[in-house]
């Protein structure tokens, strides 16, 4: 059986290694399927909102039902004041949405299956919510961590629990992205291994071995919904993290 | 014990909160279909927050997943 692993091993397509510096910055597979994502979106709006009919076309539509999307995720999350955030939320919802389903077409290179890439991710909205934060309320941010109308001999166990699940986030976040893109891509990895290991049985093994492809198939479904689902919970939380930031509680 | 068959425990016992976290899905579940069922045009509220609820509860199964596989790859 072919390993299950293979798939997210990051190689330079390039024949040699590029290393300046002692880092080693060759173009990737990874670094590929990302501009990949990123000429793909740009193109796509470029092509989409280039008439701006008044009754859209279907480029424009779908265009523009992404656009709404995240506009009302914005709106309900932060109300009016979100509005100066919609690019950047936007942004990470496109670029998340589009590595997860990019990552589903055979043979290509799933980037938000890596730790390091959903990590940088989540650090931004992190730093940008710090930042957000300390800009707009000052050293009166503290007050983040004391929820107000506590009574005071809670506060040693209220103020550490509220500072860890703070600094915290970060990790979740971009832990949840990443182990659910491994988990499900390794997971049809090995199902389809198992048709190919049966394949290997005969006759009666070829039969059986459409089971296993039955089921990936299912999973399939299942894991298009889950890179959909997980762009949005992405977008979602970083919305409530920047809301958080502003408001205060 | 040898150390590999502690590993194999350990792994195991790692995907212990698949306990809870099916308890949870279930209840999300079984209240997402009770609200719609007594209330059928609340869908549009409810979808979403069941959607955000469900995926925030399936990633604990998924990060007790990547705890064991850590354990036994590591």
């Amino acid at each position: 059986m072919a390993n299950p692993i293979h798939q997210f091993e990051v190689t330079p397509i390039t024949q040699n290694p590029l290393i300046v510096g002692g880092v080693d910055i060759s173009f990737t597979n990874s670094a590929l399927w990302m501009m990949i994502a990123v000429v793909m979106s740009f193109c796509f709006f470029t092509l989409a909102l280039q008439k701006k009919a008044v009754v859209p076309g279907r480029l424009q539509m779908f265009a523009e039902m992404l656009y709404s999307f995240v506009a009302n995720m914005v709106r309900e999350n932060m109300g009016l004041e979100g509005r100066k955030y919609f690019p950047f939320v936007f942004t990470l919802f496109m670029i998340i949405l589009l590595g997860n389903l990019l990552g589903m077409v055979p043979g290509s290179f799933t980037y938000t299956s890596h730790i390091i890439v959903t990590g940088a991710l989540a650090l931004i909205v992190f730093f940008i919510c710090t930042i957000i934060g300390f800009v707009r309320h000052g050293l009166h941010f503290f007050s983040f961590f004391l929820p107000a109308g506590v009574p005071w001999p809670l506060w040693p166990i209220i103020i550490p629990i509220e500072v860890l699940s703070f600094l915290i986030r970060p990790v979740t976040l971009s832990v949840r992205l990443f182990a659910n893109m491994m988990a499900g891509h390794l997971m049809l990895k090995v199902f389809a291994g198992f048709s190919v290991g049966m394949i290997g049985m005969g006759a009666v093994g070829v039969a059986m071995g459409m089971l296993p492809l039955l089921f990936n198939s299912v999973l399939i479904a299942f894991e298009i919904l889950i890179a959909l689902l997980h762009a949005y919970v992405f977008a979602v939380l970083s919305c409530i993290y920047l809301k958080d930031s502003i408001d205060l509680h | 014990m040898e150390l590999e068959s502690v590993k194999l425990l350990a792994a195991a016992l790692a995907l212990l909160p698949l306990f809870g976290v099916g308890i949870g899905l279930g209840m999300i579940f079984s209240s997402y279909n009770h609200a719609v069922g007594r209330n059928p045009s609340s869908v549009q509220v409810l979808d979403k927050k069941f959607f955000l609820t469900f995926a925030l509860t399936e990633a604990l199964a998924i990060f007790a997943l990547v705890i064991s596989l850590i354990i036994l790859f590591g």
